[in-house]
């Protein structure tokens, strides 16, 4: 039991921090426009090296390298200050999804321009209707009049980085009449289509960081089509399986920044805020949880390293973090007493951070599995319990109950 | 990257595991339950010393095995999944942690062979009465080698020969090593919460005795030596909760409510599965424990904080929601159930309770963002 990297990978490591000391870019840019003509760049050059997809394989123009590669660069790379990453969705889901059911010609077309970032990818899957009930998508795909070509409508949302793609992936409905997972069809698109529309959502921490895609009359060949008609739900389990494999770590306040906050803040009686018997406890806790996390990352890299597929560690971390951030910031808000209540300019910057979290935290505990939806995966994909009862599996999709 | 046990050390835990599913079903720790005047079961201590297991971590020329902590953890978490009716944690985390820490060449000669035989069972003696012992608290005194105080609770002390027990000599803390047997030394039995693991009260009349370590360093080598055994406890509760978990999934399976598995249900899905997150937390915490533990890191007094922390909140939740999850049925004397409840506050207790450790954690932690090194 040790946290050294093995000599292969040490040296990997060491040649990797070479590389990013010589080429990480001095300019990141301010604007939107040149902070993504930077990512493009910086795509570009990681993957001239065989850093843009590490374990991507060698036909692909990949390195084929291994998974804990793959960590150990993500690792270093976090070290600088790097260029935004908009290909993450594109070359973590989309393209090996791509890769995996595309014909060749599309593969030929897109996996390069991928790679080196010329392109960039999104995935329309949630719907205003199908959100943890990814298979009860509506957008339809139905048949042009005699031709092959098909016609996509509908509505998706909260999909990531779709103002700045130049493909996405779409989830649709080809046939209402049978049920709800036989239905399904998986197509690409092209997301500059005139009758694609893109617009940002106005989230409750007012940031937008995702938006609504309109699809109106959008035509696409039949070539367009990734896997069989009707196949698209077990397509779509391939694009989830690969999310899965990023090993993601949430962001927002924490313990330290609690620690340093309670030292500062005036308690009951005067004091600082850090006496408090019942702050220290609530302190200790989220301090195992962000300490277990690390060790649960660092348990499944070990797996990862030995070729094993990692478990349900994502799950689990996910479960504990966004709650621990969401009750992290709610005590940090609440140790100001009533000016608890005050934003802006009269605020500290360091204070803002648990305004910031609290207002972030609901969406973690949605976005990317529910907390209840995680716990079912647990439950029935570890613990092995039975799946929940469905009432609309075998059921015309066109006939099962909708409310809002 | 390799935080995991080796193969070699899942061997052994796959051994002990078998050994104690043969040898220590909990059967035994309800006959010592239902068994008034027996507080351990002697023929498994036996038997449990002959696998060598007391000496995992004791070195060879001590007559242990030699192997190291890491073995002793896996061994740990077996024992605690069997809830095994034996003075194993008094002798090997406690007692031969303390000779291993502060003993000196005589004493660890003396004693160590002894412990790793199963000849001599051990125990720690700090307590005094209810609530949290302070140093200013302890009513034990040394005089020209005699001691004199009373010590309760003392897990195992009834069957102990040997009892590391802190007291002041000339206004200074220290520990002290007391020989049971010794007609100046007067034990009680005292009921327990868990009766399967058995307590008493010392009270010492000029008992002679030998100190370990250096006078006035009583309580730092008391954290040292409950940093280390908290690691080890750690791996203990960390095997009752899984069996925990393991015992309301199966039941969760078995029992039918309303024409379906209980299992079915989101709310028996969700408490599992909040049992098993609770678990891992446990786990990995011990985890970076053990590191600590096996390298002598100046980490370990917050690894071991937060492992007893992570495990001591995963089986006491585990071990009522097993209850809960079993109903009825569940609050029974029968059914094992309530032995890990039980156990799940002996373990928690036992080397102080984990309100404790936040404080020492979160202590730490201040001291270290007041060096400016987090």
């Amino acid at each position: 039991m040790d946290f050294n990297d093995s000599p292969e990978d040490a040296e990997y490591r060491r040649n990797v921090r070479a590389w990013l000391d010589q080429n990480v870019p001095k300019k990141i840019g301010s604007t939107e426009h040149e902070k993504l003509a930077a990512a493009k760049d910086w795509q570009a050059k990681k993957a001239a090296v065989g850093y843009g997809c590490i374990t991507w394989p060698k036909e692909w123009g990949g390195p084929g390298g291994t998974a804990i590669q793959n960590v150990i660069f993500t690792e270093e790379e976090s070290n600088y200050q790097v260029p935004p990453n908009p290909f993450r969705i594109g070359l973590g889901m989309c393209l090996p999804t791509v890769m995996a059911v595309g014909d060749e010609d599309t593969k030929k077309r897109f996996v390069g321009p991928a790679m080196r970032g010329e392109e960039i990818w999104c995935q329309l899957f949630s719907e205003p209707s199908a959100g943890s009930d990814l298979g009860a998508s509506r957008t339809r795909a139905v048949r042009a009049d005699g031709k092959s070509d098909w016609i996509i409508n509908g509505q998706k949302v909260w999909t990531t980085l779709a103002q700045y793609s130049d493909y996405g992936i779409v989830i649709c409905r080809t046939d209402p009449n049978v049920p709800k997972h036989k239905g399904l069809t998986m197509f690409w698109v092209d997301m500059k289509d005139p009758g694609v529309k893109v617009t940002p959502i106005r989230q409750m921490s007012g940031g937008a960081e995702f938006n609504e895609v309109f699809l109106a009359d959008v035509r696409v060949k039949d070539s367009q089509r990734l896997g069989a008609v009707g196949g698209g739900w077990k397509v779509s389990l391939i694009t989830l399986m690969t999310e899965r494999l990023a090993v993601g770590k949430l962001s927002g306040a924490n313990w330290a920044q609690f620690l340093d906050a309670a030292r500062r803040t005036p308690g009951i009686g005067g004091t600082p805020a850090l006496k408090d018997q019942s702050l220290r406890e609530k302190l200790a806790d989220w301090y195992v949880q962000d300490e277990a996390i690390k060790h649960t990352r660092n348990r499944a890299m070990t797996a990862i390293s030995k070729g094993q597929i990692p478990g349900p560690e994502n799950s689990i971390s996910k479960i504990i973090a966004a709650t621990k951030l969401q009750e992290l910031s709610h005590a940090a808000v609440e140790m100001l007493d009533q000016y608890g209540i005050v934003s802006g300019p009269y605020l500290s910057e360091s204070a803002g951070q648990f305004h910031a979290t609290l207002l972030t935290a609901p969406g973690l505990r949605i976005a990317g599995g529910t907390d209840e939806i995680l716990r079912n995966i647990l439950a029935e994909r570890v613990l092995g319990l039975p799946g929940e009862i469905r009432v609309d599996k075998d059921v015309a999709f066109r006939d099962v109950p909708t409310g809002r | 990257m390799n935080f995991d046990f080796s193969d070699d050390q899942k061997f052994l835990k796959a051994e002990a595991r078998k050994f104690l599913d043969g040898n220590a079903p909990a059967s035994k720790a309800r006959a010592i339950l239902n068994d008034k005047d027996k507080s351990f079961d002697e023929n498994l201590w036996r038997a449990v010393a002959a696998q060598g297991w007391l000496g995992a971590a004791i070195p060879e020329r001590f007559g242990g095995l030699g192997l190291g902590y890491l073995e002793l953890c896996v061994i740990a978490e077996e024992l605690g999944r069997a809830i095994v009716p034996i003075p194993f944690a008094s002798t090997a985390y406690f007692l031969a942690e303390l000779i291993g820490l502060a003993g000196d060449e005589d004493q660890k000669s003396h004693i160590l062979p002894k412990i790793a035989k199963g000849e001599m069972i051990g125990s720690i003696a700090v307590a005094e009465g209810p609530g949290v012992l302070s140093p200013d608290g302890v009513q034990t005194f040394v005089v020209d080698g005699k001691l004199n105080g009373v010590k309760i609770p003392v897990t195992d002390g009834m069957i102990a020969h040997t009892a590391a027990v802190l007291a002041y000599e000339n206004g200074q803390p220290a520990l002290f090593l007391v020989d049971l047997q010794h007609g100046s030394v007067d034990r009680e039995n005292l009921d327990t919460l868990d009766p399967s693991r058995g307590a008493a009260v010392l009270k010492f009349n000029d008992s002679p005795v030998t100190r370990i370590g250096k006078l006035g360093e009583g309580w730092k080598l008391i954290e040292s030596l409950f940093d280390r055994a908290a690691v080890l406890l750690a791996f203990e509760q960390c095997g009752g909760s899984d069996r925990c978990l393991e015992m309301a999934r199966s039941y969760a399976l078995e029992r039918y409510a309303f024409g379906r598995p209980i299992g079915s249900y989101q709310a028996i899905k969700h408490k599992l599965a909040d049992m098993y997150v609770k678990n891992e937390v446990a786990r990995s915490s011990a985890y970076y424990g053990a590191w600590a533990l096996n390298t002598d890191a100046p980490e370990l007094p917050i690894a071991a904080s937060a492992a007893r922390i992570a495990a001591s909140d995963a089986f006491w939740f585990a071990s009522k929601e097993n209850i809960q999850t079993h109903g009825g049925i569940g609050f029974t004397w029968e059914m094992d159930c309530h032995l890990y409840y039980r156990r799940s506050h002996q373990l928690s207790l036992v080397a102080g309770a984990p309100r404790l450790w936040k404080e020492r954690l979160v202590s730490q932690l201040e001291k270290r963002a007041s060096d400016g090194s987090i």
